[in-house]
């Protein structure tokens, strides 16, 4: 990891204000101590569900003469293995690779593209960024504009209104490594719009023999709880591999990855911590555990 | 989500019908489910814990255990208490006494702050005033032109700022420009930033200083979950905000957050954002995003305006029916006739959420007199054709258009919101939900 990345990560960790190890020191009783553990799990955005399982598995591992090191240890672990139930690395094609990044609007899809082309690039891939926004606007110029910052090509056509047909044209250009697709924002709840995104999957699967490799599902770290609603529409019609969480540069944890990864399997593979293309590191359970219990 | 909120329905249904008598136990069943519901809707936790406190003492000081419906009766709290919080009317934007009125937009990144100054632009076009619109975002690649682009779609002046002139000169110029072309208000975008990022909340300090804006307006993005507090809190603190608008409220979440900013914040919402494009602006309701958020609160008011006037037997009949999914013509008829004793069906479509399975209700969209028209169309029909009403083909249309006094589009109209309550009404959840009702 470079140095950048390196600042990046304890930048972020400092942020973290440090709840449950407050709670922790202050030695309370039993039931107390899960209650306030409780409590910090669903202000980073678990939600109720999740936060219940995993009080129910741990609650018999606590034991009220344990110092708050090992408690914390506990539900780190907990919390560890559910995000460690599927690969985090991203999945590589034999000649060309396709990545599609999907999420409602707003969530941070082309800037995730940029960086994550940016990482590419810095291992010496031959990377693309198609443009398959063609609704909203500017949204072309916003990737074209990165694409000049971190010396990237971008695919554009000004005049298509299909996306799917603008992804056709891009997967034609050969002596390509990575094609990384920047889809527009929209809601789950939108079915003609589900039904462009899964078209534009469908078109990479016809071009390139087993792609899309990657179809990354952009979480804003703020976000609550209709995430899981999100990601269950999103792999219904896209078949997301993992999620890439964005914005934790803030005081949002985004939590509801836990609930995610544990109902469906699904891997947070990045995050993104900050504006600047170099802001993305790979995922960490280990740290990002951590980091949300702090 | 509709699985859970149906179940956590009947078991308030359940509540309400049972025991007539609240106790400190059996409230704090009633409690803990709303609790749950209030934290999915993503309202903070901190906020939930105080709210089901005030229930609780409200709910046990009003002597509700005499009532014979105490469940209603809580649920009736919950919902009046959330709606004040809310704000409990609807409040409409500022003038300044001065042309141009300045309206500056801020919010973190993403939430929907160039998009929302569009719509504003053109919510004041459409009211005949002459909006102008300006972005100081030099930040997000291609910001700028996205607001440019936006103005052009909807026809509005668009102001390019200098990116070489120091912010005080940059202002002066667009207020003299807005002076002088006599616009009524300039609409302001920022750069998306964070709450936590001192040194660009200080640059909107700044800019909020220089502009003087008759209103300071936090753009807040409805999914948003327990952050929402500290973000909202922050950004009036550092920077000070008058309103808010809540953006991408056409989802699905239940948009709990507006609660947490509004309660962190004491500033009312006046608009919600309910799509991408710039006529998806809509003025904001209280109630409607109570019930919003309680997830219920819409089906139980359906539940106790129903309880008054549906005559228990057939509403009991139809939910046998629909069972067995054969909710024929005939039903439709009489549903019909069912509804028009609760008053106008259009007022009680609204009590259903707009979302999930009701959703396609609000495209149904009957109104009263079609009701009546409806009446006399499948009373032209024969007993065949309403139980069976595949069979009614050009020729059987026709005639029952001429029986009726109606014409053939009429006919089709009927007959194909017919087909489309049908198959709303085999789905899981709404048979669940008119079930209970019927039960009652
Ligand atoms: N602080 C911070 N901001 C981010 C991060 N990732 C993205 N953003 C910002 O979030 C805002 C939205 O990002 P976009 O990449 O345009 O989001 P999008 O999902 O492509 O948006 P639409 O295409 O409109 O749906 C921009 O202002 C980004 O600079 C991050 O990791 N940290
Ligand atoms: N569905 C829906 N999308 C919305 C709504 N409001 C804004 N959007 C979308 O949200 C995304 C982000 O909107 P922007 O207006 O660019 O957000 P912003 O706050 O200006 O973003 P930054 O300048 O990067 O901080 C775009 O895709 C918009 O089309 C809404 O009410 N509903
Ligand atoms: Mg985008
Ligand atoms: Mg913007």
């Amino acid at each position: 990891m470079d140095l950048i990345l390196k600042n990046k990560i304890s930048k972020t960790r400092e942020k973290f204000k440090n709840t449950i190890e407050n709670i922790l020191l202050k030695n309370k009783k039993k039931e107390e101590l899960i209650e306030e553990i409780e409590e910090s799990l669903i202000l980073a955005d678990v939600g109720w569900n999740s936060t219940q399982k995993i009080i129910n598995s741990i609650r018999e591992k606590i034991r009220v003469q344990f110092s708050p090191e090992e408690v914390k240890r506990i539900i780190e672990n907990e919390i560890v293995s559910i995000l460690t139930k599927s690969p985090i690395n991203l999945n590589f094609g034999k000649s060309k690779t396709v990545i599609m990044l999907v999420g409602v609007n707003g969530s941070g899809k082309t800037t995730c593209t940029a960086k994550l082309a940016n990482y590419l690039k810095k291992r010496k891939m031959k990377v693309i960024m198609v443009a398959a926004d063609t609704f909203r606007p500017a949204a072309i110029e916003q990737l074209l504009v990165w694409g000049e910052k971190i010396g990237v090509p971008v695919f554009k056509n000004y005049t298509a209104k299909d996306p799917a047909s603008v992804v056709f044209d891009a997967l034609k250009i050969k002596d390509v490594d990575v094609f990384l697709i920047d889809t527009g924002g929209r809601l789950h709840t939108k079915i003609n719009l589900m039904q462009e995104v899964e078209k534009i999957a469908r078109i990479c699967a016809r071009q390139v023999k087993g792609a899309p490799h990657d179809v990354l599902l952009v979480l804003d770290a703020g976000i609550g709880q209709n995430a899981i609603q999100q990601a269950r529409e999103f792999l219904k019609f896209t078949g997301l591999t993992g999620i890439f969480v964005s914005k934790l540069d803030g005081t949002a944890k985004g939590g509801c990855v836990i609930g995610i990864s544990d109902e469906l399997g699904l891997p947070v593979k990045f995050i993104g911590v900050g504006e600047g293309e170099d802001d993305i590191m790979e995922f960490s359970p280990e740290e990002y555990a951590r980091a949300l219990l702090r | 989500m509709l699985e859970q909120l149906s179940t956590r329905f009947k078991k308030i249904v359940k509540f309400i019908r049972g025991e007539g008598k609240i106790t400190e136990e059996n409230i704090s069943d009633a409690l803990r489910q709303i609790k749950i519901a209030l934290l999915e809707a993503d309202v903070n936790y901190k906020i939930v814990k105080d709210f089901i406190e005030k229930i609780k003492q409200k709910a046990l000081d009003q002597k509700v255990i005499e009532s014979i419906t105490p469940g209603q009766q809580v649920i009736k709290i919950v919902k009046d208490e959330l709606t004040e919080l809310l704000g409990s009317k609807s409040h409409s934007l500022n003038f300044s006494n001065q042309r141009p009125s300045i309206y500056l937009l801020v919010g973190l990144q993403g939430s929907g702050k160039t998009t929302t100054c569009g719509k504003l632009a053109k919510w004041f076009s459409k009211r005949n005033k002459k909006p102008l619109l300006t972005s100081l975002d030099l930040k997000r690649p291609a910001a700028q032109e996205q607001l440019k682009k936006i103005a052009n779609l909807i026809g509005i002046n668009f102001y390019p700022v200098d990116r070489n002139k120091n912010l005080k000169t940059v202002i002066e110029n667009l207020i003299n420009h807005a002076k002088s072309n006599y616009f009524d208000s300039i609409i302001i975008d920022t750069a998306g930033r964070l709450h936590v990022d001192e040194e660009l909340m200080e640059e909107l300090f700044l800019i909020k200083e220089l502009l003087k804006p008759v209103e300071t307006i936090y753009v807040g993005d409805a999914l948003t979950g327990q952050d929402a507090v500290r973000s909202a809190q922050l950004f009036d603190k550092k920077v000070g905000i008058d309103s808010i608008i809540l953006t991408k409220l056409d989802g699905d979440a239940r948009g709990g957050a507006a609660l947490s900013i509004v309660s962190v914040t004491g500033k009312p919402i006046k608009f919600i954002g309910v799509g991408e494009k710039f006529d998806e602006l809509e003025v904001f309701h209280p109630e409607r995003l109570a019930s919003r958020i309680l997830g219920f609160g819409d089906v139980v008011t359906l539940v106790e305006k129903a309880m008054e006037k549906i005559e228990t037997e057939k509403a009991e009949e139809l939910a046998k029916k629909i069972k067995k999914q054969e909710f024929t013509l005939e039903d439709f008829r009489r549903q019909l006739a069912q509804l028009r004793k609760l008053g106008s069906l259009s007022s009680l479509i609204k009590f259903f959420p707009s979302i999930g399975p009701f959703k396609s209700l609000e495209k149904i969209n009957i109104d009263d007199k079609k009701i009546i028209h409806y009446e006399a169309i499948i009373n032209s029909m024969t007993l065949k054709e309403r139980e069976n009403p595949k069979i009614i083909n050009g020729r059987r249309r026709l005639r029952i258009a001429k029986g009726s006094g109606r014409s053939v589009q009429e006919v089709n109209q009927l007959l194909k919101q017919y087909f489309q309550m049908k198959k709303m009404l085999n789905r899981k959840d709404f048979k669940k939900i008119l079930n209970s009702i019927s039960k009652m």
